[in-house]
């Protein structure tokens, strides 16, 4: 059951949004949530809407996966929601003890939903889009300035990469461990919160052992490969910008621009 | 004959203190070229502490390692030995580095600064050699470890290694898996003319090796053909070492009083000499 954990939420596809370059397809979803920021009125907010759930349409992602992606973000849409209603000054819509709802709370708390929808939903595109591992390529390339203000750019990286690379090891370790100690006659699944949690030390402690003990080897293993750290190092897939990533940004901009020149023409 | 590796009265000690005990105690070996050497040893006889001295993991601290010319103590030349001596470890699962087969048998040639044009080219020759070149896009953790130990390999043959020194490379896994990395590596010897250097506690293994040597409490105890090492059943076993079984069976067949042959060590000749026994 525990191997079912799925690693990112990456979708393989070879639709025109998973062919993007990484980098650009980062940069074009913080774009996207500079937009949905931008937008002060329904008529921007609906532009960057349509926008997203084109690029869903594009994608060739099922769009019951935004509902998913959107499901750990429910409480906070609600809670946020209930307290702009609540404490938004403005014409009185509704008013009962010391409830007090505005027109111009709800109109706020719409607007914040939707942005948060919009985010999450855009977010979540690039990484059902893109593979951890372009992703991590995808970073390590646009953070690259950071290196003259030396910032550990390409250790970022390699500790992701190797993060990755051993989570599907260490979770078939874990499940060694729990068979072993279920075996051995361990209680994994009664007991109140702190009898279980208990429960887990005797998991955790081998696979804490056992983690050290790989990261040791790999070590080795990675200095008889000749690793030096990123200083002089060369890389076998060399990104490349094609047509399609302009005219994805492209598309971003204008969408930036409408959005701007709405805010402007409808008061 | 020309020495590929070349260990000189080597004595080594994982602790500073001058009295702790040794792990090599001034051991000579040389490892000729071309050639597919096997290291016998029980465990904590050495034979691991020696292969970290030939890429220069472990530096000796008495008498000297030289690799192609390369004193390993020079450390302008470490990653020269490194390139020219490839190490393969034991669990296949700590030695690959990327996600992808394909990146981490590119991750050597990375670090090295080969221009990606070449690391493709040199890539797609390292998995094609050890037969996993169908398996580039997959991700480890969907590989058997047999196919693990193999990129594991690739990954070392992409830098185009002399030699390459392999520690236990089977000791995890089942036997296809064993199977599967003997022969490749008996093929890079072969038509790649790579040096290989294996440790291992598989008598079967060692059997179709060219040369196998012993290594006991850091001392080199025999070197020789393998035909030559086995036929000294009691000495191997007073080392905790065993024999081939079917070098067992002649032994005991033998101690029986029937008239077999000492030195053999493949099933064929067994068969033929038990053929003979009963005709």
């Amino acid at each position: 059951m525990i191997k079912d954990i799925t690693i990112g939420q990456y979708f393989p596809g070879r639709s025109p949004v998973h062919r993007l370059d990484p980098r650009v397809k980062i940069m074009l979803a913080l774009g996207y949530i500079v937009i949905l920021f931008v937008a002060q009125n329904a008529w921007g907010l609906g532009l960057g809407v349509v926008a997203g759930f084109g690029a869903y349409l594009i994608s060739g992602i099922p769009l019951v996966m935004i509902l998913k992606s959107l499901k750990p973000v429910v409480p906070i849409i609600i809670f946020t929601s209930v307290l702009n209603m609540l404490f938004v000054e403005g014409e009185s819509l509704f008013h009962w003890w010391i409830v007090n709802i505005t027109r111009e709370g709800v109109h706020t708390a719409i607007f914040m939903s939707v942005r948060i929808i919009c985010l999450i939903a855009g977010t979540s595109l690039l990484t059902y889009t893109t593979s951890p591992i372009a992703l991590t390529d995808g970073i390590e390339r646009l953070m690259g300035p950071l290196k003259k203000l030396r910032f550990p750019v390409h250790e970022l990286a390699m500790m992701m990469t190797i993060a990755l690379r051993f989570i599907p090891t260490l979770i078939e370790e874990t499940d060694k461990i729990m068979s072993a100690q279920k075996a051995r006659g361990a209680d994994l699944e009664t007991g109140g919160l702190m009898q279980r949690a208990r429960a887990l030390v005797p998991i955790l402690i081998p696979l804490f052992v056992s983690s050290f003990r790989r990261a040791d080897e790999l070590a080795l293993a990675m200095e008889c490969r000749c690793y030096r750290g990123g200083e002089g190092r060369t890389r076998m897939k060399q990104l490349h910008m094609g047509p399609g990533d302009f005219v994805a940004s492209a598309l971003v901009v204008a969408c930036l621009a409408g959005v701007i020149a709405l805010n402007l023409l409808v008061k | 004959m020309d020495d590929i590796m070349e260990a000189t009265r080597v004595s080594f000690s994982y602790s500073q203190e001058p009295e702790s005990p040794l792990v090599l105690d001034g051991i000579s070996l040389g490892v000729h070229r071309g050639e597919f050497l096997a290291v016998l040893g029980h465990n904590g006889s050495g034979k691991s502490t020696l292969a970290k001295h030939f890429n220069a993991i472990l530096l000796p601290r008495e008498g000297r390692v030289v690799v192609e010319g390369m004193e390993t103590t020079d450390e302008e030349r470490l990653y020269d030995i490194r390139q020219t001596v490839g190490m393969v470890f034991q669990n296949p699962d700590n030695q690959i580095v990327a996600t992808i087969v394909e990146e981490d048998v590119a991750f050597a040639l990375e670090n090295m600064g080969v221009p990606p044009a070449e690391i493709r080219q040199r890539v797609d020759g390292a998995l094609k050699a050890v037969g996993m070149y169908d398996f580039r896009e997959h991700a480890p953790h969907q590989l058997s470890g047999g196919q693990k130990q193999r990129v594991a390999i690739a990954g070392i043959i992409a830098m185009r290694p002399r030699c390459i020194v392999l520690d236990e490379p089977t000791a995890m896994l089942d036997p296809r898996g064993r199977a599967e990395v003997l022969k490749t590596l008996r093929q890079l010897n072969q038509e790649h003319g790579i040096t290989i250097a294996l440790i291992t506690h598989y008598m079967d293994e060692a059997a179709q090796c060219d040369r196998v040597v012993v290594v006991d409490r850091g001392r080199l105890l025999m070197d020789g053909k393998p035909r030559e090492v086995f036929s000294r059943v009691e000495e191997l076993k007073a080392v905790g070492l065993d024999v081939p079984q079917v070098t067992e069976l002649m032994h005991r067949l033998r101690q029986a009083g029937l008239p077999v042959r000492e030195d053999i060590i493949t099933e064929e000749e067994c068969a033929a000499q038990l053929e003979q026994l009963l005709a």
